[in-house]
């Protein structure tokens, strides 16, 4: 058993933490959220160049070849960083089914595309009823010919916005086991009968996308046909343990924050984290951050040896929901009024954990998952 | 980054496991509750030694087996998983022996290692007083140098180990001259001198958990030092992390866990089974999750420690957290349990042998043993977190 990084690891996170410190400042976070795109696009292009969008994705695509684990370092560095924009869209829902199950010439047209910074993509899964089972999929795709017909509304789709390519889950056959009749397809995003509207949220680039008749190839469909919930499932699970990551990097950033402003505000003449009970709060959150760090890396290392995780991810899911809610709580508890304003940093970590936290699943479907595990 | 364990480790853990069904099949003893504190059994003691697996850590040349802590902690784990009586050997084999290594002379390293190891010393801590419990260094027995010897007058409290210790671990006062934290030693003594009595206490549960020992003129020997004379309060936090790093504290009721999750299996409640209430699934998973979580913060210590480093925030961490975890199950335990969570181990009615009983009551101690938590938060605040004194 080993729970320490390699150097390389350790260098990436060293350089990662640099970068985005210095590209990343909370005034251009606040701009960029409150711009229309909601991404810078020359960083996005100094991050290509610099191998981040094909870290995990084998040479011949463009890509790096680095493992999961090797990802989850720069994850939780963007978490800290409250890094903008749509990394973990393009490369965590996008890419990666590709190279799950995409045929040899769907890697070569997308994957490259993705490891040169020239392509967003996203996935469209989630719809009006908000939740992530097979049995909620209404957006259907009907076949024509030699190509298929897709109608229906996504909801809660990450940066459809400025997407290139969006992979879109639909019901190709009504089935007694809804998951045995559906299909992911990859569509343009700005192809004829695509039309998508922001929504207002908390903080991630959320939009409601209409599938208006809108007509793919057969080429277009991502794995096979009836098939795509095995791969759905796959990416969900993927996509919680990245999450996880980035939650561990909000976290331990707002622990950070916490005791520097401990450290240096002072009351009744002295600093306010010599009083116990602050103490106590911010040793609450250690332990907090690191269950987080721990469960997590343990579900990135299960995923990236390709050990089944499913359990390990819900864990860490679980446990990040749960503790990220606790560290928030406290870290505003300790920094007073200033937390709750706009002036403060910390803003930006409370709204991007909740979201976070809502994403891929809630924490009884996490318990659900355990329990079966249990033999319940 | 690895989250496996060996091969080597998983046979080893096999291997306890086997150990550990043999001796419950031929019913030599039956699960317990704290088994690792209160569950004195010096022939399973004697078993546990004839397998080498005391002072698994110890190097070869004292008797030991020179293996790592990860080792141990699988070895422990599956003590605690299988409520097994360990006690005798508990306290010795996890942090006497250690400072006996690390600050012993040869003599006594030579002599004591080896006792530990074949399972026959058994140590009782005698650390707190009635007025020193969190503020440790304020205690007040002395050992006051006269000769070739010291002579102890005072009072510990606190001391497990029953009838059966024969052995005790002491920090002592030798200079009541100097600041409270700069005059204290270490002492490692046998119980049967002249001037030691000792009282039981009762604890919750109805047991004799602990006991007060009394020193009245008693003549130590000066070879019953450990390490050196006045550095006591930097050797003991030390001693204090091992303490605190064990399995014992996720695990102490680990029994109950898996008899709740059998009890909610095999029970019904409004003609379905507990198990598929979704209020319960719900509460089983929570505690699981927990757990994983606090295993994983264990095998952290352990990895510290075969690093060569005392554990010190870490194991406060794992320590504040876990016995909290255990503190819940054996509450979440007597929820699902409803009427019969009441009842005592010797009622006609009562479920998993009254363990999820015993666990609630005695569990309230779990977040005090050792550290309570609030002395556990203070280091991670003071000497992780780097805030400042008050």
């Amino acid at each position: 058993m080993d729970l320490s990084f390699t150097e390389e690891q350790e260098i990436l996170r060293k350089f990662a933490q640099d970068f985005l410190t210095s590209k990343f400042p909370k005034k251009l976070v606040k701009e960029i959220e409150e711009s229309d795109v909601g991404y810078s696009p020359e960083i996005w292009k100094e991050m290509a160049e610099l191998g981040w969008m094909g870290l995990p994705f084998p040479e011949k695509y463009g890509g790096t070849g680095m493992t999961f684990l090797d990802l989850a370092v720069l994850l939780e560095e963007m978490g800290k960083a409250c890094m903008p924009g749509p990394y973990f869209s393009t490369v965590i829902l996008g890419a990666f089914p590709i190279l799950d199950v995409g045929t040899e010439g769907q890697k070569q047209e997308y994957l490259p595309k993705v490891t040169k910074g020239e392509a967003i993509l996203t996935l469209a899964l989630t719809e009006p009823s908000g939740s992530y089972d097979a049995a909620s999929t209404e957006v259907k795709a009907v076949p024509s010919g030699d190509a298929w017909t897709i109608t229906g509304t996504k909801l809660f789709v990450p940066d459809a916005h400025v997407a290139d390519y969006v992979l879109c889950v639909t019901q190709t056959e009504e089935m007694a086991k809804p998951e045995e009749g559906l299909t992911i397809f990859i569509v343009e995003a700005k192809g004829p009968g695509m039309g998508h509207t922001a929504l207002k949220t908390m903080a991630d680039k959320l939009c409601e996308v209409v599938f208006d008749e809108v007509k793919v190839s057969k080429e277009s469909i991502l794995g096979e046909l009836n098939q795509g919930w095995n791969e759905v499932k796959r990416v969900i699970n993927r996509a919680e343990a990245a999450k996880c990551c980035q939650i561990a990097g909000m976290a331990q950033k707002v622990l950070d924050m916490t005791v520097e402003y401990a450290k240096e505000r002072k009351q009744f003449d002295r600093p306010i984290g010599s009083f116990q009970a602050i103490q106590h709060y911010c040793a609450d959150m250690l332990i907090d951050v690191e269950g987080m760090r721990l469960s997590t890396y343990q579900a990135a290392w299960k995923l990236s040896e390709g050990l089944p995780c499913a359990e390990e991810v819900a864990v860490a899911k679980a446990w990040a929901v749960q503790a990220g809610e606790r560290v928030i709580s406290l870290a505003h508890q300790v920094h007073s009024a200033i937390g709750v304003t706009m002036e403060h940093d910390l803003h930006y970590y409370t709204r991007r954990l909740k979201a976070s936290e809502l994403s891929f699943g809630d924490i009884d479907s996490y318990r659900e998952l355990v329990a079966q595990g249990m033999g319940l | 980054m690895d989250f496996r364990l060996t091969e080597e480790q998983e046979r080893f853990r096999k291997e306890v496991r086997d150990f550990l069904e043999g001796e419950m099949k031929q019913e030599l003893w039956e699960p317990t509750i704290d088994g690792w504190i209160m569950a004195y059994d010096p022939e399973f003691t004697k078993r546990v030694a004839a397998k080498g697996w005391i002072g698994l850590t110890w190097p070869k040349e004292y008797g030991g087996q020179g293996r790592c802590f990860i080792d141990r902690l699988i070895l422990t784990e599956e003590m605690l998983r299988y409520g097994a009586p360990a006690s005798c050997h508990w306290f010795a084999d996890r942090q006497i022996g250690g400072s006996i290594l690390k600050y012993g002379t040869e003599e006594q390293k030579r002599e004591l290692l080896p006792k530990i190891i074949r399972g026959e010393m058994y140590v009782g801590l005698g650390m707190s007083e009635p007025e020193a419990g969190c503020d440790l260094a304020s205690l007040k027995t002395r050992a006051i140098k006269k000769d070739d010897h010291y002579v102890l007058d005072g009072q510990k409290t606190w001391t497990s180990g029953g009838k059966y210790m024969n052995y005790l671990y002491l920090l002592v006062r030798t200079d009541p001259d100097v600041a409270k934290h700069r005059g204290l030693s270490e002492l490692i003594i046998t119980k049967d001198l002249p001037g030691i009595t000792t009282s039981p206490i009762i604890d919750i549960t109805g047991n004799e958990a602990w006991n007060e020992v009394f020193f009245e003129n008693v003549h130590v020997s000066k070879e019953c030092l450990i390490g050196k004379e006045n550095d006591g309060w930097r050797q003991v936090m030390e001693q204090l992390a091992y303490e605190r790093s064990g399995m014992e504290r996720l695990m102490a009721n680990y029994p109950v866990f898996e008899g709740i999750i059998q009890f909610a299996k095999e029970t019904k409640r409004g003609g379905k089974w507990l198990s598929q209430d979704p209020v319960i699934r719900r509460k089983l998973a929570q505690l699981k999750i927990e757990f994983e979580v606090g295993r994983l913060f264990m095998y952290r210590v352990a990895l510290v420690m075969d690093e060569g480093r005392s554990p010190e925030w870490e194991a406060a961490m794992s320590k504040a957290y876990a016995t909290a975890f255990e503190q819940r199950l054996a509450s979440v335990a007597l929820e699902i349990l409803g009427l019969y969570g009441q009842l005592r181990p010797q009622s006609k009615w009562v479920k998993l042998n009254g363990m999820a009983y015993h666990s609630y009551l005695s569990s309230k101690g779990y977040s005090l043993q050792a550290g309570t938590s609030e002395v556990l938060k203070n280091i991670l605040a003071l000497r992780k977190l780097g805030l400042p004194t008050g």
